[in-house]
């Protein structure tokens, strides 16, 4: 589904945050990828999500040579990936409601009804009840906006789910459910699983495999 | 200190806090009741960790201790503050009071992101050097001897201290926010979220830290939804749902032993990824829109009709249906 081939990639010529680093995930599979804060774990992240474009190194995803990034990238490439970061605050626009947050990705799609049963079907998933999809971030907690980013990520229904620290803010229940959603929207679609984190206890009882940041250089 | 100074002070209560409670006026003649009837003492060399799910209050529990509420908050209950001086109740005190003999030097803050309280355009030296001589009126020849006796009391390398925050790692920036909350020598430490986002080696490392704090006589309240830290380093753990206190027990029966009794309580923790890893199904309610009986009723296996009725608090725990310990 991903496979990440002796990937360098950084933010300034010659210092490179990632170094050949190698890893592919399997149709269907759920990778951990497990290193401390700081290694360049989140910038490999990025790159398979398409959001940064590495120095060095072959993308390929769902079997197809990655060549352009960010909103370069073919749509039907940048569809097939959905990420979600640490930080909900960071990444949800204040002004948006949680209902257009969701449906940002959709803006292109146009069918309102259809927007609406898919916002709905994906409210329903993450836990999203009530009349939280219409109030705006500062009137919801961490956790509440990390089930919309979520469910963004989730709404064009990606084989491939990138989670970056999507959980290091969160609580244990809030973490459980989260996990949960994720689960079961894999269970439904096969989707494959790209977990990064610090926390290993979570990512092995989370993931199909936990890989070592430190083993992945070749 | 010595065994028998060290056992003297574990019996001293440096914070005794009494129905405390946290209303916000919001518009339109809204309530949103953040803290409810919070009670509990913390007595020196005692950790207390106060978890709970976000937004369950915790956090605005902590602000009301350190009067830093906004504008629309109302109080109620009693916050006395023991150590350090004459007994202050932190709620009723002026803000002047509150600045100048309180934060700082009878409660010290180890806050939740080191990075956003260090002051970036200035080196660790000079900010442990500058709170050294706002609160203790060091010498200025004595100044840099006191500067290194203050870092080394946080752990933090005397070989970093002339770098700027943003030249640190996680761990050395909450080491050097953790120094300049010792600076004061306050009897009461107050930790906001002190490992969120750290690495679980630092977590450890800067839970450890802490503890040694309170192992020097220090109360220390730790405000965490990190209960792997709290297990590491609480001797006793309060629960808050809603913004009540629903469950307070020893760390030792919390974690292992009998477990907690609270429904919610046992849910929280039987979320770990290393334990059941399900949720508490369901949210948190809407701390303005809070149910007359128990606020855990809707999200309860065990809810029944007397539910409806709110639990009283016994000192231990809150709850019309509890199981015996052990069978949980
Ligand atoms: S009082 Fe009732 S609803 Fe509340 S926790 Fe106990 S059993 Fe559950």
């Amino acid at each position: 589904m991903l496979d990440l081939k002796n990937i360098t990639a950084g933010y300034e010529r010659g210092r490179p945050v990632v170094r050949e680093v190698s890893l592919a995930v399997a149709p269907g599979e759920a990778v951990g990828l497990l290193g401390p804060s700081g290694c360049g774990k989140s910038t490999l992240a990025r790159v398979a999500a398409l959001l940064h474009r590495p120095d060095n190194g072959t993308v390929t995803l769902d079997g197809a040579l990655v060549t352009e990034w960010r909103h370069r990238a073919p749509r039907a490439q940048r569809t097939t990936v959905g990420v979600v970061f640490q930080s909900p605050r960071l990444a949800a626009d204040p002004r948006l409601r949680l209902r257009e947050i969701v449906a940002e990705p959709l803006r292109a799609t146009g069918r309102q009804i259809e927007v609406r049963e898919r916002v709905d079907e994906l409210a329903d998933l993450v836990g999203l009840g009530g009349d939280l999809l219409n109030r705006r971030p500062h009137e919801v907690s961490d956790g509440q906006l990390q089930r919309a980013c979520l469910a963004r990520a989730l709404v064009l229904r990606p084989r491939l789910l990138v989670c970056d620290e999507m959980t290091a803010m969160l609580d244990a229940s809030t973490t459980a459910a989260l996990v949960a959603a994720v689960e079961r929207y894999r269970r439904e679609t096969t989707a494959s699983l790209l977990a990064v984190g610090h926390d290993r206890t979570l990512l092995e009882r989370w993931c199909d495999r936990a890989a070592e940041w430190t083993e992945l250089s070749g | 200190m010595t065994k028998a100074a060290a056992t003297k002070a574990a019996a001293t209560t440096v914070l005794s806090v009494r129905g405390l409670s946290v209303r916000f006026r919001m518009r339109g003649g809204r309530h949103i009741a953040a803290v409810t009837d919070v009670s509990f003492d913390l007595a020196a060399g005692e950790c207390l960790a106060l978890v709970g799910e976000s937004g369950c209050g915790k956090s605005v529990l902590a602000s009301a201790l350190l009067g830093l509420l906004p504008g629309n908050a109302q109080t109620a209950g009693s916050a006395v503050l023991h150590g350090g001086g004459d007994p202050v109740d932190l709620l009723a005190a002026d803000e002047r009071t509150l600045a100048r003999t309180v934060r700082g030097r009878r409660i010290g803050l180890v806050p939740q992101s080191p990075a956003a309280h260090l002051t970036p355009v200035r080196t660790v030296r000079a900010q442990l050097a500058e709170t050294l001589r706002e609160l203790t009126g060091t010498p200025r020849r004595e100044l840099r001897a006191a500067t290194e006796a203050a870092a080394e009391r946080a752990a933090f390398p005397l070989g970093h201290l002339d770098r700027y925050p943003h030249e640190l790692s996680g761990g050395l920036a909450q080491r050097a926010a953790t120094a300049l909350a010792l600076v004061g020598d306050a009897p009461l430490l107050l930790a906001d979220e002190p490992t969120t986002g750290l690495d679980r080696d630092l977590v450890d490392r800067t839970a450890d830290e802490l503890r040694r704090t309170a192992d020097d006589g220090r109360a220390l309240l730790m405000i965490t939804h990190d209960l792997a830290a709290a297990e590491r380093i609480a001797d006793r753990v309060a629960v808050m749902y809603a913004g009540r206190v629903v469950e307070l027990a020893d760390a030792t029966s919390y974690f292992g032993g009998s477990g907690p009794r609270h429904p919610y309580a046992q849910g929280l923790l039987e979320a770990l990824p290393e334990r059941a890893f399900t949720p508490v199904p369901g949210m948190p309610p809407e701390l303005g829109d809070l149910p007359d009986g128990c606020a855990f009723a809707p999200r309860c296996e065990r809810a029944t009709g007397q539910c409806g009725t709110r639990p009283p608090f016994d000192g231990r725990v809150a709850c019309h249906h509890l199981e015996e310990p052990g069978r949980a």
